[in-house]
């Protein structure tokens, strides 16, 4: 496949510099989905699409001008370059040669899922839907969705890039309403992978037990606590914390607009030295995983914190202009209408040497956060909120009672500050990440990680 | 070819391939982006698009396909694939067309104004409401100000001779402002909205996003108490969208709403009143018709505090032997119609914001709520979320506050309402929401 070659590339972007500009993109897409769920017990809303288009960037000292056009043909890629030169008023700029553009795909896909019967997928969400529903008679409801999405790449800059990559992502979710007396609880569990059919081959039902029984268990919880208490946060899911308390504050983009707590502060000691985060777009197979990012830099692992020191931001070429680096291959859009601005690809802690037990065992009153249900965080200050999806109480060491209404809130700095210990229980979970309007598959993830103390907001008074 | 021919022309092909129904939904589009900062365009964008979705029928199973190639064999391939996807659905005895289509005429969607705006111009309206928030003293930066508009035009087609399009524009812009520093930064949003940039006042955006972030200067964590609470406009809006995806007939009878089986139940104080309405002339989400061609209505859902009625699409109110209340909603052509709020418009009641605090007494004033979505549970309506804003000390705006959450359950926090304001205002997040600030009894505060 190829929606534009090496030569149309290189008239679209001289065109884009007739007026001058520091740098120009041409980044063309060819988007493929097909997404079916199961919901009431019938399996509904099947939906295809094919979309292509393109999206030409100019960029000119501070500035960005920007066009985007459904469909690759010749005459609207050149009328894009067009008009995206309009706003400027310099002298034309000569754009590097351009070579063939190198595939980066380094993700297999070992069964492609367009090429498995819709039947059989119709199959899949039945199967899910029986497991939910056995689980127990309290069970009510249940929705499960599979999606699976092609996503073919070709991007070419003035400074003579070329490249392509295809990405193939596959996901199934669950999410599950037990009733009991007056009382309605809803579950959700979720996989989803840089993959292809294989993903969802080996027990896909796992999904919409864990979906089940996250409901089942809340049928049975108590008041959250409120007040400041130790928190255990789980693995996979749980990592949605350093996510957005932490991650998006390393986004070189708030960071150079001095809306980032983490602004000037590479250096800093801001956690105990047993303490590393990553971003790393190029493990095998994970959610959040591309073999180049949205602007052809190719995925690499990044060092955020090391041994509790922040050592890194995380950078798209824009923003890596300004500060002398290199692009870390953070530079990541929606599609072809958005342009791309620094973001999280899989971003988790390393792996530590307690156990889970360990932490739970180190605590006399305090809160297991096994899963969140969403967060907000405002990067400027690092404050954020989380609604616990699944908690716990711990009481003398040990799980108790399951805890519904709680809700996380504090400071990303203070929460780094506060980890005083990290499980080896590494997991990384599929979710979606919004940002100024563009949301992108992100891995978030974690071992077990506990934090001295936190706000807990919860409905016990 | 025209939207409304494309549209038929799609509805052709799915019927030649086999569907039994069909119904085309075609939109284009252009807009216009411009984000300022320090005083420079940081980016503008120039935009077009142009897509189709096809909805096939198959005896009671229906599937959909869309995409953006409207050729003649886009269009084909589009509609055999839509019909084909139709095979992997269950049969559902309760899908299908709408049996009365037809379009309400709705005033001044489209406004002329917007093309004779150029991009000087737009460009002078954002960097002025930057100018505005940056001019307050105490406000440290603008993060950002943002100027956007849309001019869109869609077209329906079905199988039963359905064909009709309309244009809509919407020009907004909005602004972040930081007040304080380091730790004690704080943010405010200010936006406006309209048909063309005309109708959008650069100083009240600006000055509104720095008096928002100027009021939390020096907030603190409070201590948890029980208390009357005030939701200004902007968080009374994302509590009423919140409410309103609740009332959705689908939610309802797939088990997954608070107000399930509470129809013609008092749900609120009688103070409360809220109805649906998109032929609202002003409201962004108007239209003549909704996505599968019902004409549009107001739909009244909770007057003098009692739950009305719910909202539907086709087949939820075939199912519940209802008629539609022309709430099936298309975010764009690329997903199949489902049922959704248009324009949700609290009614207004008596008293200005100052009224409010000053009917509270004591207690909390709240500008901001994080994290509501995932804060609240649908079904049981408990939700406990981060909230900011400020103390209501003798009837005013006192000390500031951060890192506090605010928890109830919906059912409560609607039947303790005790005041609504008269002013009403369009807020843009959560759907599209027209609410003025509330005056809730008491609430549940937490924070040291």
């Amino acid at each position: 496949m190829s929606l534009v070659d090496s030569a149309l590339a290189a008239r679209v972007l001289e065109r884009a510099l007739a007026r001058g500009g520091d740098f120009a993109e041409l980044y063309a897409e060819s988007r493929q989905g097909f997404a079916i769920s199961l919901d009431d017990g019938r399996v509904e809303r099947p939906q295809a699409g094919r979309e292509r288009g393109a999206c030409v960037r100019v960029v000119s000292g501070e500035s960005t001008y920007y066009g985007h056009v459904d469909g690759v043909a010749e005459p609207d890629l050149l009328r894009v370059a067009e008009s995206v030169a309009q706003a400027l008023r310099a002298e034309s700029r000569e754009p590097a040669r351009l070579g063939p553009a190198t595939a980066a795909t380094v993700h297999a896909v070992q069964r492609r899922p367009e090429e498995v019967e819709a039947a059989r997928k119709a199959d899949l969400l039945r199967a899910c839907d029986e497991r939910a529903r056995g689980m127990a008679a309290e069970v009510t409801q249940a929705r499960i969705g599979y999606a699976e999405s092609r996503r073919q790449v070709e991007v070419f800059n003035s400074e003579g890039r070329a490249a392509t990559d295809d990405r193939t992502r596959v996901r199934l979710s669950a999410q599950v309403v037990a009733r009991r007396d007056g009382r309605v609880e809803t579950g959700t569990d979720t996989r989803g992978g840089h993959a292809g059919w294989e993903l969802v081959e080996s027990d896909p039902e796992l999904v919409a037990k864990r979906a089940a029984r996250r409901a089942l268990t809340l049928l049975d919880a108590v008041d959250a606590p409120t007040g400041r208490l130790p928190v255990v946060v789980g693995n996979g899911f749980g990592g949605v914390l350093l996510h957005e308390a932490v991650g998006h504050g390393l986004e070189a983009d708030a960071v150079q607009k001095r809306a980032s707590v983490y602004a000037g502060r590479l250096g800093e000691r801001l956690a105990e030295p047993f303490v590393t985060a990553y971003d790393d777009g190029r493990r095998p197979n994970d959610w959040g995983s591309d073999g180049i990012d949205d602007e052809g830099t190719p995925t690499r692992p990044t060092t955020v914190i090391e041994e509790g020191r922040l050592v890194s931001y995380l950078y798209d070429v824009v923003c890596a202009r300004k500060d002398g680096v290199d692009s870390t291959g953070n530079g990541r859009r929606e599609s072809f209408r958005h342009v791309p601005v620094p973001r999280m690809t899989n971003t988790f802690f390393a792996p530590g040497d307690a156990t889970p037990e360990g932490l739970i065992g180190g605590v006399e009153r305090g809160l297991y956060a096994v899963s969140f249900g969403g967060g907000q965080v405002e990067p400027a200050t690092g404050d954020f909120v989380f609604g616990v999806s699944e908690g716990y109480l711990i009481e003398g060491g040990e799980v108790t009672a399951p805890v519904r209404g709680a809700t996380l809130v504090g400071n990303g700095v203070e929460a780094l500050r506060a980890i005083d210990g990290i499980a080896a229980d590494l997991e990384i979970a599929s979710g979606y990440c919004g940002k100024g309007g563009q949301s992108v598959p992100a891995g978030v993830g974690q071992p077990h990680v506990r934090i001295r103390e936190l706000t807990v907001g919860g409905t016990a008074s | 070819m025209t939207l409304e021919d494309t549209a038929t022309r799609a509805v052709e092909y799915a019927v030649d391939a086999g569907a039994s129904d069909a119904e085309a939904w075609t939109e284009e589009a252009t807009s216009r982006r411009v984000r300022v900062y320090d005083g420079e365009v940081e980016s503008l964008s120039d935009a077009g698009g142009r897509g189709v979705g096809v909805r096939a029928f198959l005896d009671g199973r229906s599937g959909y396909a869309y995409g953006t190639d409207l050729s003649e064999p886009g269009l084909e391939e589009i509609a055999r694939t839509a019909r084909d996807a139709a095979e992997a659905a269950d049969p559902d005895e309760y899908a299908g067309l709408p049996d009365d289509f037809g379009a309400t005429p709705v005033e001044g969607l489209a406004a002329p104004g917007l093309r004779e705006w150029s991009t000087e111009r737009k460009v002078e309206l954002a960097l002025a409401v930057e100018r505005a928030a940056r001019e307050r003293p105490g406000v440290t930066q603008v993060e950002n100000a943002v100027y956007s508009d849309a001019d869109g035009r869609v077209a329906l087609a079905n199988s039963r001779g359905f064909s009709a399009g309309y244009e809509a524009t919407q020009a907004w812009a909005y602004a972040s402002a930081f007040a304080g520093e380091g730790a004690d930064l704080m943010t405010g949003l200010g936006v406006d909205l309209g048909r063309d940039p005309g109708e959008l006042d650069p100083e009240a955006i600006g000055g509104e996003a720095a008096d928002r972030a100027l009021a939390l200067v020096g907030a603190r964590q409070p201590e948890s108490r029980r208390c009357p609470v005030v939701l200004d406009a902007f968080v009374a809006a994302s509590f009423v969208g919140f409410i309103g995806s609740m009332l959705s007939a689908d939610a309802v009878q797939r088990g997954r709403s608070l107000f399930a089986d509470r129809e013609g139940d008092e749900v609120a104080a009688s103070v409360l009143a809220l109805a649906d309405d998109a032929t609202d002339p002003a409201g962004p989400s108007s239209a003549p018709f909704d996505g599968e061609g019902s004409p549009t209505r107001r739909t009244g859902l909770i007057e003098g505090g009692r739950l009305l009625t719910f909202l539907f699409d086709t087949r939820t109110a075939r199912r519940a032997g209802r008629r539609s209340t022309a709430n099936a909603s298309r975010g764009s052509y690329r997903a199949p119609p489902s049922v959704g709020t248009s324009n949700l418009i609290v009614e207004p009641g008596r008293g200005d914001l100052a009224a409010l605090l000053r009917e509270a007494g004591e207690g909390l004033l709240v500008t901001d709520v994080a994290g509501l979505h995932s804060g609240v549970n649908p079904v049981s309506g408990t939700f406990s979320v981060g909230a900011s804003g400020r103390l209501i000390e003798g009837g005013e705006p006192g000390t500031p506050v951060r890192e506090l959450t605010i928890a109830s359950d919906l059912l409560s926090m609607l039947k303790a309402v005790r005041g609504v304001g008269a002013e009403g205002r369009w807020v843009p997040f959560g759907g599209s929401v027209k609410a003025p600030p509330v005056l809730i009894g008491e609430m549940a505060v937490s924070g040291s």
